[in-house]
């Protein structure tokens, strides 16, 4: 008995030391407010320099609602756990972060905790934004400290218990987050480590390119294919799935202006990327195609040769005399695909108009070629919708003309014709969840970035 | 053949299958609203109703049709008793050279038949695909919201009873 009593005794004595170990490991202190700077209190060329980073980083993406004021927050971002809405990061002292000082805004980039010392959830892309400079974080607080204050309160996280308490994080992050700045890897060049450093770091590529695990944290499987708004956002290193292998020149150009002629526009959430990326300096573009192309891997030559067929494919397409009419006979799922290919989809995609604004020849497209349907079926349904007041790649959506079974016949002559492979075995369901609206899916005109208070294209499907 | 029911009238059209909607409605069935613009789904001036959806009939194959219902304009009211969507476009006088209206008419009718107190913003992005050279754009939108009052108002007294202003 008392041998019972001493080890319940020790027992409750290792929780409760480990309790105050974790309590003291979660709690953070609060920084002090201070009184919102002036606008003046900034280097002009300090604020510039922000506002670059600042398309790097994507901020307006998750802190601006479309047709809402910039930076001020409030849209749902939806996670498997449950909805979160972005904060106002405008310097509106009561709503926004006003009253952050720059250690403030420092720690929340480095350790994802806010002012008063709360943590922050991983929506907010700490385990990359950890890596940013000090220098940097001075540019970004300088740009978004001197942008106009709004007065906007986000709604309250829709979580539920325990996550809707934010020391649960603090475990979180003991298990996946580890903070630090950039370190570099002395064995590349400066400019490897400059797209290293912009990809992981800031660009937080990994937050939609890595697959990320049950608790949502990315996986070791770096950028190895993830998911974004409904959209598959592919494999960006060696397991990529375009057709002609992805080189330094075609990544810099494809992210310089959101499209190329080896692989098509960016869309969904990436065209809000490359719509971003348009207003930074060249230097910066290709130091991050540098890191990707390296990740990504010289293709081997049996994937280069496939590549160099796909384009000399593509170039011999854009003939329209053999498209008249559709194939008589055969009543087999790829023979009324191509038919439908032939009447509804080929004018574009085959015709003579070059892209952008001609489709692109599926010879060359990563949705047909990917291992998951998700791409080609929003592109279908759905469509590219205009960007509002700007040139922009347009596609009309078929949901409304074309039942699932048409669409399924379409993909299994597309994916046999053109990618050389079956048809995917989830595209029923997939297809099905989609339409329905059952699985959400936002729509974003190609190479914009819509949510800014001028364009407000995005449509939630 | 393929059987097309087009404004509730089945017809047996001899079109290869692979002919865009837009030229079968113009060229087989007469029906002219509809309006060859762009031929690439990015005017919207062939826009016709699928199912109550609004479509581009220019690259709509029929073969994509057959068992569906579809709705031009004329399928909207005839000139001696115009449906509301109709007396809405002619009392705004919103067409200045005409090509746009009728794909206009049918996306704002698919609107309002699936959203019937749809609001001026509504209307406003219902009708963003659709495009207009002439700059009527306010008439355009006066006339949608006028239909819409008055399909809220003929849901009391039918079209067929209300004199023509």
């Amino acid at each position: 008995m008392r041998f019972f009593i001493r080890f319940l005794t020790s027992l409750l004595l290792l929780v409760v030391i480990a309790a105050v170990g974790f309590a003291a490991y979660a709690w953070n202190r609060s920084i002090d407010p201070i009184e919102p700077p002036q606008r003046t209190a900034f280097d002009a060329k300090l604020i510039e320099d922000g506002a670059q980073l600042a398309a790097i980083g994507n901020c307006t993406a998750c802190h601006t609602r479309p047709g809402g004021k910039s930076f001020a927050g409030g849209l749902p971002i939806p996670t498997p756990f449950g909805t979160i809405f972005s904060t106002n990061i405008t310097p509106d002292p009561e709503t926004g972060i006003g009253r952050w000082s720059e250690e403030a805004f420092n720690r929340a980039m480095r350790e994802g905790v806010d002012r008063q010392g709360r943590h922050l959830y991983p929506a907010f892309p700490y385990d990359h934004f950890t890596k940013v400079s000090d220098a940097d974080n001075k540019a970004l607080y300088a740009f978004l400290m001197s942008r106009p204050a709004v007065a906007q309160t986000a709604p309250a996280n829709d979580l539920p218990f325990p996550l809707n308490m934010r020391w649960v994080l603090a475990g979180w992050k003991l298990l996946y987050f580890d903070s630090g700045a950039y370190q570099a890897a002395t064995d590349q060049s400066d400019e490897w480590n400059r797209g290293a450093y912009l990809v992981t770091g800031l660009g937080h590529c990994g937050s939609c390119h890595t697959p990320r695990n049950s608790l949502g944290a990315e996986t070791s499987a770096h950028l190895s294919g993830g998911e974004a708004e409904g959209w598959a956002a592919y494999a960006i290193n060696a397991a990529s799935p375009a057709p002609v292998p992805w080189t330094v020149d075609s990544l810099y150009d494809y992210m310089r202006r959101g499209w190329h002629p080896d692989h098509g526009v960016a869309s969904g959430p990436m065209a809000e990327v490359t719509g971003n990326l348009g207003t930074l300096p060249d230097a910066d573009i290709r130091a991050m195609a540098v890191y990707v192309a390296d990740l990504m891997e010289e293709p081997s030559a049996e994937r280069a040769e496939r590549g160099s067929l796909a384009i000399e494919h593509a170039a011999r397409q854009g003939n329209l005399i053999e498209l008249a009419s559709a194939p008589a006979g055969a009543d087999t799922p790829e023979a009324r695909g191509e038919a439908i290919y032939k009447a509804a989809c080929s004018s574009c995609h085959e015709g003579a108009k070059p892209q952008p604004y001609g489709g692109v020849s599926f010879h060359l497209s990563s949705a047909i070629s990917a291992p998951n349907s998700q791409n080609a079926i929003n592109t279908v349904l759905f469509g590219l919708p205009a960007g509002s007041g700007t040139r922009s790649a347009v596609m009309p959506g078929f949901a409304a003309t074309m039942s699932d079974e048409e669409i399924t016949d379409l993909f299994a002559y597309l994916r046999g014709t053109f990618a050389e492979k079956p048809v995917w075995p989830d595209l029923a369901s997939r297809l099905a969840a989609t339409r329905s609206g059952d699985y959400h899916v936002s729509v974003k005109p190609s190479d914009g970035i819509e949510r800014g208070p001028e364009n407000i294209g995005a449509i939630d499907q | 053949m393929t059987k097309l029911t087009v404004n509730g009238t089945e017809h047996e059209v001899n079109a290869d299958p692979s002919t865009p909607l837009l030229y079968v409605l113009r060229n087989d069935l007469a029906l002219n609203a509809a309006k060859f613009g762009c031929g690439l789904g990015q005017c919207g001036a062939c826009t016709v109703m699928v199912d109550g959806k609004a479509v581009f009939s220019c690259l709509t194959p029929i073969m994509l049709l057959e068992g569906r219902q579809i709705k031009t304009v004329e399928g909207l009211g005839t000139i001696d008793n115009p449906g509301p969507m109709q007396t809405a476009f002619i009392e705004a006088q919103a067409a200045q050279c005409g090509t746009c209206i009728p794909g206009m008419m049918m996306r704002a009718q698919a609107l309002l038949e699936s959203k019937p107190d749809a609001t001026d913003a509504d209307i406003r992005v219902a009708l963003e695909p659709n495009l207009c050279r002439c700059g009527s754009h306010m008439r355009i939108l006066k006339a949608v919201a006028a239909a819409r009052d008055l399909m809220q108002s003929a849901a009391v007294a039918p079209a067929t009873e209300r004199k023509p202003s």
